[in-house]
């Protein structure tokens, strides 16, 4: 009664078939990823060392540390998210929980992904003219956040959008129900519920502001600095910019070094990617519904 | 609560009008989901309405509590009027919102918990007060027949209960507001019959201090616990008359007799 007919001989064939095909291209997807960690590991791993991080570069970048281009990512990023923080989960809020369906919210929603659509160096000339030019900031860790805080925002107001969209419309009807205005359901219910989503989009926002390269190239960050910057209105060295600048424009460069630089890069992200996924099981083991 | 001390023993033709609806048609789009429906439901009463799905039922829930503001899509014509006052007038619809109290079919526990589900409406209203709150979380709770079960886990999240717990939740929830009308819609639909039984029970008590309109699809249960009940029919209100006479075959319409005998719907 069960015996397998010739038609569920080949079903099961080529649903093996598939089954190898997808899993091979899963493996093909880790094989970059592998190497390049590898890679760094191995050559860059020995460029790292206390010194290395907490020094700064000497003989012409050759020998030395990467201090200020690590605290100089760090405040660029910083700077970056107190301006796209509140801009992106504002904006968010707005258009998912008041925004009525007309033309000119769709609009705006097509604006959000075509602005992430921009290619970064479009961006960077844009920060150029708006921020060094116009608003004189001058090359500037400010000018440089604020470019990396809109190339950003897309990230927060889609991962915000989505997160608090899926908070269930029932709860809100239930509130709203009783008595409590927008305000008050987005408070009470929408935003406690949506929180994990919003934090996960805000990290993912981190590791990508802290990658770039191109919008803070003309806005604000330098080649090289005797000095650490002193306010948002100096320049600063950048991890990212640092690398380009050791690996292509300085001459006798000992191979170790740009290696090192990438491995600080990556962990940098890695870290702050992590920090993301930790974060979301936390919170998923106290979900709530 | 209302601060009526006597106890109504059986409902009262004299009662004051408490919701009075007048030519109501209310639209989504193209479709008309009521149209032209006039009646009007006393003080302590439970006023059921019976119909098949798409009847309109809900949609007048929704209008009486005005959340056609939240849906673009809803239109509301005619005027429903709470204590004499039209609705669609009122400038502060969340003090509407907070005197009528929804219960919908599928209990929607909030992913807070207990003990917060019930006190969101006080403190929504600014009742601060830990000790008053206790007070009204307790009461609400045991009147919603649901205290017993829950005293020891106030704190255990509302989305976790059963099904059955949580639709007494949201009773209870809905009794926080103190509200003088209290709209339920097919309550029983995720409930066992023994707590049906005992909601209904809670129902027949709570009506000697407020209003009960009970939107139901079990007919029977309009037959047990409505004063007079509504049948609405593909967005019509075909028939409105004391709930024994609509159940003895006493009314004038065919479709009315059909329905509560079980030929269709």
């Amino acid at each position: 009664m069960f015996s397998a007919s010739e038609l569920n001989h080949r079903n099961q064939r080529i649903q093996s078939l598939f089954r190898f095909f997808l899993g091979g291209m899963t493996v093909t997807l880790m094989v970059p990823v592998v190497i390049i960690l590898t890679v760094l590991i191995i050559k860059g791993g020995p460029a790292i060392s206390f010194e290395f991080l907490f020094t700064n570069p000497t003989n012409g970048m050759t020998a030395g540390g990467i201090f200020p281009a690590l605290l100089g990512t760090i405040c660029l990023v910083l700077v970056a998210l107190i301006a796209s923080v509140p801009l992106g989960i504002g904006a968010a809020i707005y258009l998912s929980e008041y925004a009525p369906d007309n033309a000119f919210t769709r609009i705006i929603n097509l604006a959000i992904i075509n602005l992430a659509g921009v290619p970064s160096i479009v961006h960077a000339l844009f920060g150029l003219g708006a921020f060094v030019i116009f608003f004189k900031f001058g090359t500037s860790i400010l000018a440089a956040s604020l470019t990396l805080a809109i190339l950003t925002l897309p990230v927060v107001i889609v991962a915000t959008r989505e997160s608090l969209q899926a908070v269930p419309m029932a709860f809100r009807e239930a509130c709203w129900n009783m008595g409590a205005t927008r305000w008050q359901t987005i408070r009470r219910v929408v935003l406690p519920n949506a929180i994990t989503g919003i934090l996960t989009g805000v990290i993912l926002e981190v590791s990508r502001t802290a990658g770039e390269t191109a919008p803070i190239m003309f806005t604000g960050a330098a080649f090289f600095l005797p000095l650490l910057p002193q306010s948002v209105f100096d320049q600063t060295m950048a991890l990212s910019l640092h690398l380009f600048v050791v690996s292509t424009q300085v001459p006798n460069m000992p191979e170790h070094l740009p290696y090192g630089v990438a491995l600080v890069l990556i962990c940098l992200v890695l870290m702050m990617n992590s920090l993301s996924i930790a974060l979301r099981m936390y919170l998923r083991g106290k979900k709530k519904w | 609560m209302v601060n009526t001390a006597e106890v109504v023993s059986s409902h009262d033709l004299q009662a004051p009008i408490k919701l009075g609806v007048k030519d109501l048609s209310i639209s989504y789009g193209d479709h008309l989901a009521l149209r032209n429906s006039t009646f009007e439901i006393r003080e302590h009463e439970i006023f059921g309405i019976i119909g098949p799905a798409n009847a309109g039922k809900t949609s007048f829930l929704k209008a009486v509590n005005r959340m056609d503001m939240f849906d673009p899509q809803m239109e509301v014509s005619g005027e429903i009027r709470f204590n004499g006052l039209d609705v669609s007038k009122v400038r502060n619809v969340y003090g509407l919102r907070r005197r009528i109290g929804v219960v919908f079919p599928l209990p929607v526990g909030l992913p807070m918990s207990v003990y917060d589900n019930v006190a969101l409406a006080p403190r929504l209203a600014s009742t601060k007060k830990r000790a008053d709150l206790d007070v009204i979380v307790e009461r609400c709770l045991r009147r919603a027949a649901l205290w017993d079960e829950v005293k020891d886990r106030l704190n255990t999240l509302g989305s976790l209960l059963s099904g059955g717990q949580q639709q007494r939740l949201t009773i209870a929830r809905a009794l926080s507001q103190e509200p003088e009308l209290l709209m339920l819609d097919e309550f029983s639909i995720a409930v066992d019959p023994v707590t049906t039984m005992r909601i209904e029970d809670v129902l027949k008590e709570l009506k000697q201090e407020i209003t009960i309109i009970l939107v139901t699809n079990l007919v029977q249960q309009a037959r047990r616990l409505a004063d007079r009940t509504a049948f609405f029919l593909d967005g019509e209100c075909v028939e409105v008359a004391e709930t024994e006479e609509l159940f003895s075959g006493e009314v004038k319409d065919q479709r009315t007799r059909d329905y509560v005998d079980g030929r269709f719907g």
